[in-house]
């Protein structure tokens, strides 16, 4: 008897394990995640140097090609802009120091050209490394800008390759529900003000359904401030819908979780 | 065996885990705007003789209870011609659309009777975005009691609304002023937080000053003058009994009740030196907290009775200093520049306020019981005496007016401001007034 309960458990233990790991694949497709360089940059700044490249490519390329007609081609006019305020101190030594640079254009044009041709350019072109150090560096500034401390730090980058929204999408979708939180001002910010809710949207972006995940802290007693706080998330909620979802990808965003911590705010 | 099931279950857990990987966003940022609410014209049933009195009161508890959501600085209450709604369909069924259009977030409908002399108010508290009933209470009390009912709703609104108590439903108490700035006349009075209902509990021939409630608001403790000496006196509000508290030979002044009303703390001075003592009301007994030279004065309790914070010259200047309430463990907690005076702890116990000068301005402030974050909330040319509201989130204090060399232009007023130390209020007072104590909620 005993035996035989045994190997029934064992199968279905078998049998759910199976079906856990191979259903998820057979169901879900696989996140497709942008690629994620020219995403962010693209997506969260109109400033950053990464449009400049392709061009910046080219330039090089033709530079390595054609040194010399590339030389002959742009320098002349920047070189005379850059001789006049030298002769003019200097009348007397004019006709020798013109020997000598012109002797000395050569070598030294094909860098100035560089310089000249565009300083933006020339950063991104000559070193590929620092442009991937550029969107590390955009990428700390926007996260330290974003939040403040490392936990949260920490769950953008879940939610970046976890979600497939997009960092913009992402705050496209903070600041919308920002606005429409009115954080009720007496809760007790030396308790747990962290309130999930877990959605189900439309294509539209309007709310199916929603959840309250903590639900029995709603009449935990000694909790009554969760209720309230509870409620005002789910204000926030309705009053934004529609919520500014992407226009594609709604296998990746229809669930949802808004994690509402009034902590931040109310502690200063 | 075992370490095979172990596996497959650990499996389980992180296939199941990473393959159902669900977005998550942080919401770590609101507003802080006041919220719309809508609070429509309480609806009138009978068709009595009593209905233009019920439309009357009715009107009027629907004005303060709007009143008092939007002195709160929380709430914006929305114009009444606005509403598309009758207040009776309101009562039983609102048309939830109706009310989001005019975005409201609240709603508060209500139905007044008056009969047998008795009042019945009956109030309900929608959520308009969710479209259901989130509160429903009923008051019955003498018709003459309207005003409290109306301020036991906002009370009951608050609540629900914010998370916190409120704190509507409670009185003040203060110096009244009058007369010219060398002569005046200064009384007790004692009226409802937004002004209404003023009584006076003194004649005015004794000079008085700083009263304060007990934690049941049956008594007041205060100082007046006692052949020419100042003296800290207990007042029953019902019974109009007044004494004076202890057989000191000296000055006694700066009372207040402890958090359980069997004692007042108060300072005695004699001889130029000013220390903390108190006093058991039941036993009489007087004991000594503090021993020093200085001057300490201004003593106030924690809310659990456990600390007492006070101000005192002991470093050279006026500063706050907190210690246990055996007086043992005396702890000073400002080191700013500038003068510090009048602490009062906060009734949720995590603030104190206070009374700063700095280069001539005085300033109303609060900082936390250790010292830290010190946040000056208003500024002004005279200003002092805070006092907590029973739910710790407002402060109310007087101002005055600088004056002519005459007195001329000399005006003392009440001020009401909330810890953002944006909602700053005046409070309409018939005359001058000073030395405002707030009381705790009296249908605690």
């Amino acid at each position: 008897m005993n035996k035989s309960i045994f190997l029934s458990a064992i199968f279905h233990i078998i049998i759910i394990s199976l079906t856990a790991i191979s259903f998820p694949y057979m169901i879900r497709k696989p996140i497709d995640l942008p690629p994620i360089i020219s995403v962010e940059l693209i997506q969260i700044s109109d400033f950053t140097n990464i449009p400049y490249a392709p061009k910046a490519k080219k330039i090089l390329e033709k530079i390595k090609k054609e040194k010399e007609r590339v030389v002959s081609e742009q320098a002349p006019p920047k070189i005379v802009k850059k001789e006049k305020p030298d002769a003019i101190p200097l009348p007397k030594d004019a006709k020798k120091k013109k020997k000598i640079k012109t002797k000395k254009q050569n070598p030294k044009k094909i860098e100035s050209e560089i310089k000249q041709v565009s300083e933006f350019e020339k950063k991104e072109l000559f070193d590929p490394d620092q442009i991937a150090a550029l969107i590390d560096k955009s990428k700390v500034e926007t996260a330290e800008t974003m939040h403040k401390s490392d936990k949260l730090t920490q769950s953008q980058d879940k939610n970046f390759i976890a979600s497939g929204l997009t960092l913009s999408e992402e705050d496209a979708l903070k600041a919308q529900i920002f606005g429409c939180w009115s954080i009720p001002l007496g809760l007790p910010y030396n308790e747990n003000l962290l309130v999930r809710i877990k959605l189900k949207l439309k294509t539209d972006g309007t709310v199916i359904k929603s959840e309250i995940l903590d639900h029995v802290r709603m009449n935990t007693p000694g909790q009554g401030f969760y209720k309230v706080l509870a409620e005002s998330a789910l204000r926030a909620i309705r009053l934004c819908q529609p919520l500014r979802v992407p226009t594609t990808g709604y296998d990746r965003w229809k669930d949802l979780q808004l994690n509402f911590d009034a902590n931040e705010m109310l502690k200063g | 065996m075992k370490n095979v099931l172990f596996l497959i279950f650990l499996l389980v857990v992180f296939f199941a885990k990473s393959s159902f990987a669900l977005i998550e966003i942080d919401i770590t940022r609101g507003n802080l705007n006041p919220l719309p609410v809508a609070v429509s014209p309480l609806y009138v049933e009978s068709k009595s003789s009593e209905a233009l009195k019920e439309l009357k009161v009715g009107s009027e508890i629907s004005k303060i209870i709007e009143t008092n959501l939007l002195r709160s600085g929380l709430f914006n209450p929305l114009e009444k011609d606005s509403f598309v709604q009758k207040p009776d369909i309101a009562h039983l069924k609102p048309r939830f659309e109706d009310w989001k259009l005019i975005k409201a977030q609240a709603l508060i409908t209500g139905k007044i009777n008056i009969t047998d002399d008795k009042l019945r108010v009956e109030f309900r508290l929608w959520d308009v975005l969710a479209a259901k009933e989130i509160m429903a209470l009923a008051f019955t009390t003498v018709p003459d009691n309207w005003r409290r009912v109306a301020h036991i709703i906002t009370d009951k609104i608050y609540e629900r609304l914010t998370g916190e108590e409120g704190y509507f439903d409670t009185r003040i108490i203060y110096v009244s002023e009058k007369g010219p700035k060398n002569r005046r006349i200064k009384k007790l009075a004692i009226m409802d937080q937004d002004g209404a209902n003023t009584k006076y509990l003194t004649l005015g021939n004794e000079l008085v000053l700083t009263p304060r409630f007990n934690p049941t608001n049956q008594m007041v403790t205060y100082m007046s003058y006692f052949r020419n000496l100042p003296r800290v006196y207990l007042l029953d509000i019902e019974t109009g009994v007044q004494e004076v508290v202890g057989e000191f030979p000296g000055m006694t002044f700066a009372p207040r009740f402890s958090p359980d009303g069997k004692k007042i703390i108060m300072s005695f001075a004699k001889d130029g030196n000013s220390d903390i003592f108190t006093m058991n009301l039941e036993t009489r007994v007087v004991e000594r907290i503090t021993e020093h030279p200085a001057i300490d004065t201004s003593p106030s309790y924690s809310p659990n009775g456990k600390y007492i914070c006070f101000n005192s010259d002991r470093s050279g200047y006026q500063q706050i200093y907190i210690m246990r309430s055996d007086g043992s463990g005396v702890k000073r907690i400002t080191f700013g520049q500038g003068i510090y005076g009048t602490p009062v702890w906060s009734p949720r116990g995590d603030l104190i306020a206070f009374t700063k000068m700095y280069k001539n301005r005085f300033y109303i402030g609060v900082m936390r019981t250790d010292g830290s974050g010190e946040r000056l909330l208003t500024e002004n040319y005279y200003q002092e005496a805070p006092s907590w509201s029973p739910n710790g989130r407002v402060l109310i204090f007087y101002r005055e007016t600088k004056s002519g060399s005459q007195g001329e232009g000399f005006s003392a007023t009440l001020w009401s401001i909330d810890l953002t130390g944006y909602n700053e209020r005046l409070i309409e007072t018939l005359t001058d007034a000073s030395d405002p104590s707030w009381s705790s909620l009296l249908s605690k």
